[in-house]
């Protein structure tokens, strides 16, 4: 077979090899634009699940990329006058260029022809002459270009500008520094490669780097700058450039990896952000990978590309996940500058979910119990030596100290009759009680009969009901000292349907049904029916309903109270612009359809006793074109702080039945974080969290207040 | 976790009898469903159909369709249908259904392609209503409610209608750990939802015991799941072929929360069925 490879780095040296090592007689050609030794960038790390398979692969350039390795298993975190350390971590770090070295020598040493300065462009003509053309041409890949009609390449810009220097100060550690200038925050990523040097990549905002002047300066000027920024780290040692530039990531991801005798590999093919440092892991695995399905499916092109792609794509898909997550953190990371060290630590640690607060126990019991004290509120010499885990630790909320972190919470009732809960409902309370939550959270309590979701919901509109809460909520408060959450709903046009054991959204019979309220006259489902678009006095009515339940609920002894503005309940589907069509002052821009809620939350807050704390259960992004974003939503939670909101449960989807979710374990985390972190309200998050690992994880790193556990029984 | 047993209601070989057989078999054993795959361009019987002679010479099992290309058809005869099967065979059937990958399943029937996803959505919506007292097209089903209905499919989009409309999720193969990943999304969906209880969690894998039917159940496999392209392998590598691998395999499931394991044989030979009872047991 002849093998043509575009591109010299570590993708096209290290498949070259794998295959002229297996297949000697076939003819292998790389062609590199660069001289041999030219190159960009500095070191790169790797994790040690790389290297097993690396030594698999080929013991040889094994053996040699793994004797020059920088080995560290710390991280230090430098943020305002203090650094946070933990240790625990395993890190090898090598110069890129000695890579490529090895790479190449080995190359030579089985025969494969290497043609350096050797720029491609044409490669349909290279792919005519070949059997196989393997893209191995980095991110910028000519051959994706020119086949992007096939590959569907989708390339998305960071926000954030990067350079990548080295120095010949030597760390030993990975080191975050997070420095505040006059123009914005200046971040670094920095480790060690080879002994001598570092890499040594300066990151901030582009508003801050264009303010900074950074837009109009020359390499050498961009290098004095960060000097001088950065003087007290580099402790009179240099930044060194290798045609250094300001650039912006480039996320890679292409629709499909082969074509014909063509195929993608390494960057050319996909690229994860450099903060999660694995693009040379990825680009070599791809090799082995292709490598390998050339060995089970000999010259059946077609079966050896589908069997690399259906291996490696899934794989690549879960570290982009992943560092797109790390990258976004990078990019909003001034949200975060009002943490202490060891939170804002913990945090950056944990950011992009592959590490929780057992993980980091495990690599480093020293840091988890300063996490710990931190969490606790002690420190120094006078604290204990052990104190609670974060899920275990006293919280404020509003007005209000509650006990622990936790909270239970309800689905909707389902055998309920004219509003008052069954006996069984109630009973399924005080069970949920016992677990010792700090909040329990009632089902929906709906202010008017027309507000229930069903028939079988419950209410708090007449009187009666007030004192069966009331009898309920004294039994509830004599079980184990719970503070107990009345959750007033509306449900709108989301109302008048079957019980939810038979599905959501089925609209009763019309001989059961009621009429419906909406901002707009548009029904939830096909099926369901029309909802009448509320005039004033309907809004002036449904005011005074929730005002009257708030009344109730705290005659009732409820401790605190959440409005629902959720998943398209009444007060949600004015919030929502795929709801909510009007052209009053009540729709059309965010300040109008922010105009009823707040109304509706200003009337309670006023008959609200001031003790007690008082939120909201929020949608944070409709999960939909066209619906609510989540700068939306920062926006209207911020209004609701500014009225006197304690507390935000965050929600997502279901404003319309056709909401887009990605559903998983701890779906809601990233919602909770930026509600908290950028509004700097309190935020409890549910979102499919079962273990205590989860909650301290969550908690510890401040991206929620207080957690919602789902209690699974579990099963003998 | 109940086990249920696949009709081999797809294989080329298997006889009108065969079928029959195996049904027959399935209900004196240990076993509590039997399950059926859909296909429409491919030499296979109508699963419904086949679960409905199915309900005739059995008593016990529940008969569950795992798993119908819904929007393939049309929604009040597939109501109808799933309420006369429910009706015939004493409340004992359940009702799978999914997208269906095929487009030459879609070609054949004269169904379009495009726009499934939304028709499957409005199908689900009403799927119920024909089952409910006031409908004028009958007969009533014998489990109140109407027969459970199961969703299946890998998309992020399946755990929305699992939630929105189902009773359950229905997993299409793969080891444990994948059916648990799968398991949780659903999971997690439903209570986003506000459902009451847990959704119901049903796998499938498929079995053959002994070299010749395991090399013949491959190779079925392979055929059979062509259109998926490389997975088509990947499947054909999870066959259950020994005591061993089945034991492991089933209390990965259970571990994992399944509620109901249906186990399709690679081969028709319905002497299987004795061996993987004798595993069983
Ligand atoms: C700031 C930063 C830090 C990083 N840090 C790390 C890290 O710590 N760890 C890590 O694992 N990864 C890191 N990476 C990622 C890593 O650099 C890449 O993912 C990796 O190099 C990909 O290998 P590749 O062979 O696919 O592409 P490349 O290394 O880009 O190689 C492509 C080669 O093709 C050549 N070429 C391109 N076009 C042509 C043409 N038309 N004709 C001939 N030759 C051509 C180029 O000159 C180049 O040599 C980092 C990336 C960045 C941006």
């Amino acid at each position: 077979m002849n093998i043509t490879v575009i591109g010299g780095g570590p993708a096209g040296l290290y498949i070259s090899l794998l295959l002229k090592k297996r297949y000697p007689n076939w003819n292998i050609t790389v062609y590199e634009r660069h001289p041999a030794g030219v190159t960009y960038g500095w070191g790169v790390v790797f994790s040690d699940r790389t290297l097993a398979e690396l030594r698999e692969a080929d013991y040889k350039s094994y053996t040699d990329i793994t004797d020059n390795f920088v080995i560290w298993d710390t991280i230090d975190v430098w943020y305002g006058d203090r650094w946070t350390r933990c240790r625990g971590h395993v890190f090898a770090g090598i110069a890129r260029r000695k890579l490529l070295s090895v790479l190449q020598a080995r190359c030579q040493e089985l025969g494969v022809v290497l043609h350096f300065e050797a720029e491609i462009e044409d490669p349909a003509q290279m792919a005519a002459k070949a059997d196989v053309l393997i893209a191995a041409d980095g991110v910028n890949s000519i051959v994706r270009k020119t086949y992007a009609h096939i590959f569907r390449p989708s390339l998305e810009l960071g926000r954030a500008r990067y350079i990548w220097f080295g120095t010949d100060k030597v760390l030993d550690a990975f080191t975050f520094i997070f420095r505040e200038t006059e123009h914005g925050l200046f971040q670094v990523h920095a480790y060690p490669f080879d002994g001598a040097t570092s890499t040594f990549i300066v990151e901030c905002a582009e508003e801050t780097w264009q303010r900074a002047g950074l837009d109009q300066a020359d390499e050498a000027e961009s290098i004095a700058y960060c000097e001088q920024l950065f003087a007290d780290h580099l402790q009179g040692h240099r930044l060194l450039s290798n045609r250094s530039r300001w650039i912006r990531f480039v996320t890679v991801k292409n629709r499909t990896w082969h074509h014909e005798n063509i195929v993608l590999l390494g960057d050319a093919a996909h690229t994860a952000h450099f903060s999660i440092g694995s693009g040379t892991k990825l680009a070599m695995e791809d090799a082995i990978a292709l490598a390998n399905a050339f060995e089970e499916h000999g010259d059946d092109l077609e079966a050896v590309f589908d069997e690399y792609e259906s291996l490696r794509k899934p794989k690549v898909e879960a570290f982009q996940q992943a560092a797109i997550e790390s990258q976004t953190y990078f990019e909003h990371v001034s949200r975060y500058l009002h943490m202490n060290p060891v939170q804002f630590t913990f945090h950056l640690l944990t950011r992009s979910g592959r590490m929780s607060f057992d993980n980091l126990r495990l690599r480093d019991p020293a840091f988890i119990n300063t996490v710990e004290h931190d969490c606790a509120g002690v420190n120094g010499k006078a604290a204990p030596l052990f104190v609670p885990p974060p899920l275990l630790t006293q919280v404020a909320v509003g007005p209000q100290r509650l006990p622990n972190r936790l909270a239970l919470d309800q689905p909707p009732a389902e055998d309920a009759r004219d509003g008052t809960l069954s006996d069984e409902g109630a009973e399924a309370l005080l069970a949920l009680a016992r677990r010792e939550p700090a909040l329990l959270i009632t089902p929906p309590l709906a202010v008017t009969p027309e507000g229930r979701i069903s028939p079988e919901c419950v209410g708090l509109y007449r009187e009666e009901h007030r004192d069966a809460w009331s009898a309920l909520v004294e039994r509830l408060h004599a079980e184990r000292n719970t503070r107990v959450v009345a959750h007033l709903s509306h449900a709108g046009r989301r109302g008048a349907t079957r019980p939810r054991r038979y599905g959501l959204d089925l609209p009763l019979p019309p001989s059961e049904a009621w009429p419906l309220l909406a901002p707009s006259p548009l029904p939830y489902t096909p099926a369901s029916p029309q909802p009448k678009a509320m005039d004033t006095d309907d809004m002036a009515a449904v005011r005074e309903a929730f005002v009257r339940a708030a009344q109730w609920a705290a005659e009732a002894g409820f401790d605190a109270l959440q409005l629902n503005m959720a998943h398209g309940y009444l007060l949600a589907s004015f919030l929502s612009p795929l709801t909510n069509q009007r052209d009053d002052e009540y729709g059309g821009s965010l300040e109008n359809r922010m105009r009823f809620p707040l109304e509706v939350f200003d009337a309670v807050r006023a008959v609200w006793p001031d003790d007690r704390p008082l939120g909201v259960l929020l949608n944070v992004t409709d999960w939909e074109p066209g619906g609510m974003t989540e700068e939306e939503a920062v926006t209207v939670a911020r209004a609701l702080k500014e009225h006197g909101c304690d507390f935000v449960q965050v929600a997502v989807g279901q404003t319309t039945p056709n909401s887009r979710p990605v559903y998983g374990r701890n779906y809601l985390k990233s919602y909770s974080d930026l509600i908290r972190n950028e509004v700097r309200l309190p935020t409890i998050c549910g979102g499919y969290l079962l273990t205590a690992d989860d909650v301290n994880t969550l908690v510890a790193a401040g991206r929620a207040d207080l957690c919602v556990l789902t209690v699974e029984e579990a099963s003998p | 976790m109940n086990i249920g047993i696949g009709l081999p209601n797809t294989k080329a070989d298997a006889t009108g009898e065969c079928l029959l057989e195996w049904a027959r078999r399935t209900d004196e054993g240990p076993f509590s469903s039997l399950g059926v795959l859909d296909r429409m361009v491919y030499q296979s019987y109508e699963p419904m159909l086949t679960l409905a002679a199915a309900a005739g010479v059995t008593r016990r099992v529940r008969l569950a369709a795992t798993i119908i290309a819904a929007p393939l058809r049309n929604t009040a005869i597939l109501a109808k249908q799933a309420a006369s099967l429910d009706a015939l065979s004493g409340g004992r059937f359940v009702l799978g259904l999914a997208l269906g990958a095929r487009q030459e399943d879609y070609d054949a029937v004269g169904a379009p392609y495009r726009g499934r996803g939304r028709r499957f959505d409005e199908q689900l919506l009403t799927l119920r209503t024909f089952w409910q007292e006031e409908s004028p097209i009958g007969p009533r089903p014998v489990q109140a409610g109407g027969p459970p209905i199961l969703v299946g499919g890998m998309s992020e989009r399946t755990f929305a209608r699992v939630a929105r409309y189902a009773d359950g999720y229905m997993h299409g193969g793969g080891p444990p750990r994948a059916f648990a990943r799968m398991a949780e999304k659903a999971r997690a969906a439903w209570r986003d939802a506000g459902r009451p209880g847990k959704p119901l969690l049903w796998g499938m894998a498929y079995f053959a015991f002994g070299e010749e039917a395991a090399e013949a159940a491959r190779h079925y496999l392979l055929d059979y799941y062509a259109f998926t392209g490389p997975f088509a392998r990947r499947i054909a590598e999870g066959l259950l072929t020994t005591p061993q691998a089945v034991r492991q395999f089933l209390r990965g499931y259970a571990d994992a929360g399944c509620d109901e394991l249906i186990l399709f044989p690679g081969v028709s030979d319905v002497e299987q069925l004795d061996r993987l009872a004798d595993i069983l047991a």
